[in-house]
């Protein structure tokens, strides 16, 4: 079976539990003015500009290929409890491919995780439960208005999703809220996704992860406008705020960054 | 109850003043101990060598001027002024009186030296003129050998102008019987012998040498207690009164007696490490094992309550301060071969007891703390890690790590163990070793290593294949056959082993000429005194005086050859792309750049585009350091074409060669004096350093590097391997970042690598990459939840980063 992947990054030490190796796919069916990764969007291969230098993003690869790659670290994964994190784009967008990834790997005993906004029909998410370890859930705001205005759509699907996966009790979830200036980062606004977060019940960690600029270039290698050119990011004190007001909201684990 | 204790103890206020007068001034070249070396030479002409050197070495010790360094509780200076030298003209002087106006302004380790030292050591040097190690060493040289090294495919600098060094002495027995007890053991091995054997002569020789420069050792000490009683004597401030006091206490027994307590033994091992220091230039005189020798001085004193923690902390402090005081003034090929004034004394803490069983104890925490307070680059700290060493130890070691100091750096027992038992070492013995220099094992107090013997540039035999063994008009190399003769892989590959066997055996050459001068000229009785079993032998170290004997040059640019082999292979014969004499044609053209500006104008565009060509198919193969078999394995097979030839040799001690991979930092002017290579290195570029990838080269992060220099052959490198990774210091951040690091550790050693040590970058190397981002192709920067490789970044964004890398400290 082949997928799109457009990276592979090994030693990956700040998405998910010990030393991981991210599969990166390509696509994804909303468009974050924040993006970093902007060239993860389309699910078409394309041309980016990097240092005055064209290069292909996206490649077909088969299951077995992502896997000779993601074996290599096997070794660091069991010392350190890492393993395999799916990310994308958005990886559920790809849900055949992720499924056989995910579970080649479980079968031969690396653990595995996902990093996805989990907005796809339910059971696409169901179909690889059984084999996920770890599920880092994008959640970026309670108002689906808002979620729509900076995202392209709205979040109730998403929403439903996280109760789903909360409830269904299979694999360890973990909230992640990027930070981002003038669209989350107002207390309310972060109190209430930790409010939510409570309410579903079964989240382990939430992980708030304060704004970057490090995808800017990456918008002029593709041709576009980066629309957030003047946005800074957060600064620590602020986000220390946010960390406690999580804390104080719901009593679950929160952490600056992943 | 825990084994040890692991609480911090902070810096006191006196490390932090020592250290800042230690700084105050240049250093400077002293000219005491030449002039009193060779006043005594002058009065032994017609004695034994061995004997002429033990009284010089006392008379040394006898006048040289002591000093007592303010606030300072440890004594013994090399130099009246801090940081200084003195120079050994016994082993070479010309360099000196050569350098001596260019000295205070050369680039790397300038030191200042005064008109009147100039002349005091030019009138001393005219005694020397003929009677070097150094010229004697160069006689013994054939021709051919002397060629090659004018054409910088070897260098011997180290021993053919210095000391051998290298070496770690039997400390403990130094603490436990002081200098009055080895002086009995010569003297028993005396009434032992049989006057009418033929060796009775020459072994009586050494062992007067032997109480000699015991005597003179024991003299030294006595002048620093007198020094420090007529100080406290003058002494206005009780406090200090007190300390001088106690100083005068303990160098009235020690070394020449056995150490009552843990602060004489600090004192007594001082002495040791200091007064080799000045018997001969050598450097990478290692303390090994201090953990091991000095705790039960410690344990001791703590138990029966004599000493608390805090003072205990503060000694092994002072003595990481008197190891930054001790420098070398090299030549000035030598000072950028081992940059930083260093006296590369390696000091090991962790590891296994001789028995097999874990030996961390309280001191190995307190070494790496040393190493935290006074935040200098002496010792040398390195960790020994096995399957059983605890994880707290490796969490205190990440901690020094993630400060950027570069230390510890890592070795791995369930290497080196098997590969010095593979050399013919005990069990008991390989479970015993320790560090030497920079990363060379030896098993200390019996082992004269002679490590760091020779840098071997294996690109420069791969130049030679291309030339048909010429080099600048000169033939040096065999004649393997025009470049357009080879018509397979094979044969290309082959040519290149005879090049380097050929240039082996020269190396070889070169290393048995130098060890027959060092056991002419260069004896030293003190050294050999504490290693077994030169007073059992009747002989000094440089004669074979050791139970354990080797040669160790060292090889490096195996990433350039593992890459440009691929190169070759790939281009010329499977893809038919170029042959191979266009491909010479692009390496004298320095890939269209030019050997200099002027012949670079000269390049006609059809070869401008050759070589542009070439240059880009050569960016596009895979290279070393990316965890690819096909590379990888290349880099394993290409190492053996050094470190199989080296192994089959003998010294004239009666022990074998073993190589080592690693450069020190001669990497970049050895790679100064290289044309370009296949693998897309330009001329004059420095050339990759020990086991690691190229710079640059490996893209695909820390664990791809890792795994490809673990399919290195480590054990058969026994005379060290050197693997450096650069990190940014949010790799290391809280506990999980620890965690991670300490597997990639600990996954490399089940791997079998043998060393790895560990830059983590701060702003200073950010700002560099900025600077020269071709040198920084593979740092990665990891931010909460995003990586990047931080060259790629446009320039605001590096800010952003090197902002935020100050907030993560």
């Amino acid at each position: 079976m082949n997928g799109k992947v457009f990276d592979i990054q090994r030693y990956s030490i700040h998405d998910g539990r010990g030393i991981r190796t991210i599969v990166f796919l390509k696509g994804c069916t909303m468009s974050c003015r924040w993006c970093s990764n902007p060239e993860s969007q389309s699910f078409e291969t394309q041309e980016m500009i990097v240092n005055n230098q064209t290069r292909v993003v996206g490649k077909d690869m088969t299951v077995e290929e992502v896997m000779d790659i993601v074996e290599k670290d096997r070794a660091y994964y069991r010392r350190t409890k890492g393993g395999l994190t799916l990310s994308g784009g958005e990886c559920l967008n790809q849900p055949e491919f992720s499924k056989a990834l995910i579970m080649a790997a479980k079968q031969n005993g690396i653990s595995t995780a996902i990093e996805s906004m989990a907005a796809v029909k339910y059971d696409k998410i169901e179909a690889i439960l059984p084999y996920l370890d770890q599920f880092l859930m994008d959640i970026k705001h309670i108002d689906s208005q808002k979620h729509k205005l900076y995202t392209g759509i709205g979040n109730e699907l998403i929403l439903e999703n996280a109760r789903k996966v909360a409830q269904s009790n299979m694999t360890e979830l973990s909230i992640r809220i990027p930070v981002i200036p003038n669209f989350n980062d107002h207390p309310d606004e972060i109190k209430s996704i930790a409010c939510f977060a409570k309410d579903i019940g079964n989240v382990s960690c939430i992980h708030l992860l304060p704004y970057h600029r490090l995808g800017q270039d990456k918008y002029d290698g593709l041709g576009r406008k980066y629309l957030m050119a003047d946005i800074l990011p957060p600064s620590s004190e602020k986000m220390k705020e946010l960390k406690s007001i999580v804390e104080v909201t719901c009593d679950i684990e929160c952490k600056i960054g992943g | 109850m825990k084994k040890y204790n692991t609480t911090v103890e902070p810096k006191s206020e006196r490390i932090t003043r020592l250290v800042d007068r230690m700084f105050k001034d240049m250093p400077e070249v002293e000219s005491y101990r030449a002039v009193l070396l060779t006043e005594s030479y002058k009065q032994t002409e017609d004695e034994p060598a061995v004997l002429r050197r033990a009284k010089a070495f006392a008379h040394v010790l006898e006048n040289i001027p002591v000093v007592i360094r303010e606030e300072e509780l440890i004594v013994g200076s090399n130099s009246t002024k801090p940081r200084g030298c003195q120079t050994y003209p016994e082993y070479s002087n010309k360099w000196l009186e050569a350098e001596f106006d260019t000295l205070a302004t050369r680039s790397a380790d300038p030191f200042y030296i005064s008109e009147e030292s100039k002349k005091a050591l030019s009138e001393s040097h005219k005694y020397w003129d003929g009677k070097t190690v150094s010229e004697l060493a160069l006689s013994l040289m054939a021709p051919e050998t002397i060629r090659s090294m004018d054409h910088n495919i070897f260098t011997v600098g180290n021993y053919l102008y210095g000391g051998v060094g290298h070496v770690t002495v039997n400390y403990g027995e130094v603490l436990a019987i002081g200098y009055n007890g080895i002086i009995q053991k010569t003297k028993d091995a005396i009434a032992k012998c049989d006057i009418s054997e033929k060796d009775y002569p020459e072994k009586r020789a050494f062992y007067d040498a032997v109480i000699t420069s015991c005597e003179g050792v024991i003299t030294y000490a006595n002048r620093h207690a007198k020094l420090a009683r007529e100080e406290a004597e003058r002494c206005q401030d009780e406090t200090r009164k007190k300390e001088l006091l106690q100083i005068a206490t303990n160098c009235e027994n020690v070394p020449a007696n056995g150490a009552k307590n843990f602060y004489e033994a600090c004192q007594s091992f001082w002495f040791v490490q200091q007064l080799m220091q000045v018997e001969s230039s050598g450097h990478s005189i290692s303390p090994g094992r201090f953990d091991q020798y000095m705790y039960p001085y410690y344990e001791k004193d703590i138990k029966e309550g004599k000493i608390n923690r805090a003072f205990a902390q503060e000694l092994i402090d002072s003595l990481w301060v008197k190891l930054n005081d001790l420098t070398k003034c090299r030549d000035l090929g030598g000072a950028e071969g081992f940059a930083g004034y260093g006296a590369f004394q390696n000091l090991i803490v962790g590891g296994q007891t001789p028995d097999g069983v874990d030996a961390t104890n309280d001191l190995s925490f307190m070494c790496i703390q040393a190493s935290h307070n006074v935040f200098l680059p002496q010792p040398s700290l390195s960790m020994r890690v096995w399957n059983g060493t605890p994880d707290d130890l490796m969490v205190a070691a990440s901690g020094l790590t993630k400060t950027g100091i570069g230390l510890p750096a890592f070795y791995n027992d369930e290497v080196i163990i098997p590969a010095l038992m593979s050399r013919g070492l005990t069990l008991q013995d390989a479970r015993d070793y320790n560090i030497i220099g920079c990363v060379e094992p030896q098993k200390g107090g019996k082992t004269e290593g002679w490590h760091d013997s020779a840098f071997f540039n294996m690109c420069r035999p791969l130049e030679l294949v291309f030339s048909n063994g010429m080099d600048n008009g000169v033939l040096v190399g065999k004649q393997t056959g025009e470049i357009n003769s080879f018509k397979t892989f094979d044969e290309f590959y082959n040519a290149y082993k005879t090049q380097m066997d050929y240039q082996i055996s020269l190396m070889i050459n070169s290393n048995n000429a130098i060890d027959k001068a060092h056991s002419t000229r260069g004896l030293n009785p003190f050294q050999s005194c504490m290693i077994e079993d030169c007073i059992g032998r009747g002989k000094t170290v440089q004669e074979g005086g050791a139970i354990y004997n080797f040669t160790g040059p060292q090889g490096f640019g195996i990433a350039n050859m593992a890459d440009s082999l691929y190169s070759v292979q790939k281009l010329v014969f499977e893809q038919n792309k170029i042959t191979l004499e266009q491909f010479k044609k692009v390496l004298e053209l320095n890939y269209g750049y030019g050997v200099n500006e002027e012949a670079a104008k000269n390049i006609s565009a059809e070869d401008k585009q050759l070589c542009e060509n070439v240059k880009k198919w050569i960016d596009e193969l895979p290279k070393f350091g990316n965890d690819l078999d096909e590379v990888d394995m290349l880099a394993r097979d290409v190492a053996y074409v050094f470190t199989k030839p080296v192994e089959k040799y003998k010294n004239p001690r009666g022990g074998t060669f073993q190589a080592g991979l690693y450069p020190v930092s001669a990497n970049v002017p050895l790679g100064g004096q290289t044309g370009a290579t296949p693998d897309g290195r330009l001329a004059f570029t420095p050339v990759a350093d020990g086991v690691s990838p190229s710079a640059g080269k490996d893209t695909a992060g820390p664990t791809a590097a890792a795994n490809s220099v673990s399919k290195m052959d480590h054990f058969i490198a026994s005379n060290g391997t050197l693997f450096n990774q650069k990190f940014h210091p949010t790799a290391l951040d809280g506990q999980s970042g620890i965690d991670n690091f300490i597997g990639l550790i600990r996954v490399f050693f089940e791997k079998k690598g043998s060393h790895i040590q560990f830059n983590v970058v701060d702003r200073d190397t950010l700002r560099d990459a900025q600077e020269h981002p071709d040198k920084y192709k593979q740092l990665v920067v990891r931010v909460a939840g995003y990586s990047a490789i931080f060259v790629t970044l446009s320039k605001s964004l590096q800010e952003d980063i090197i902002n935020r890398t100050e907030l993560t400290f």
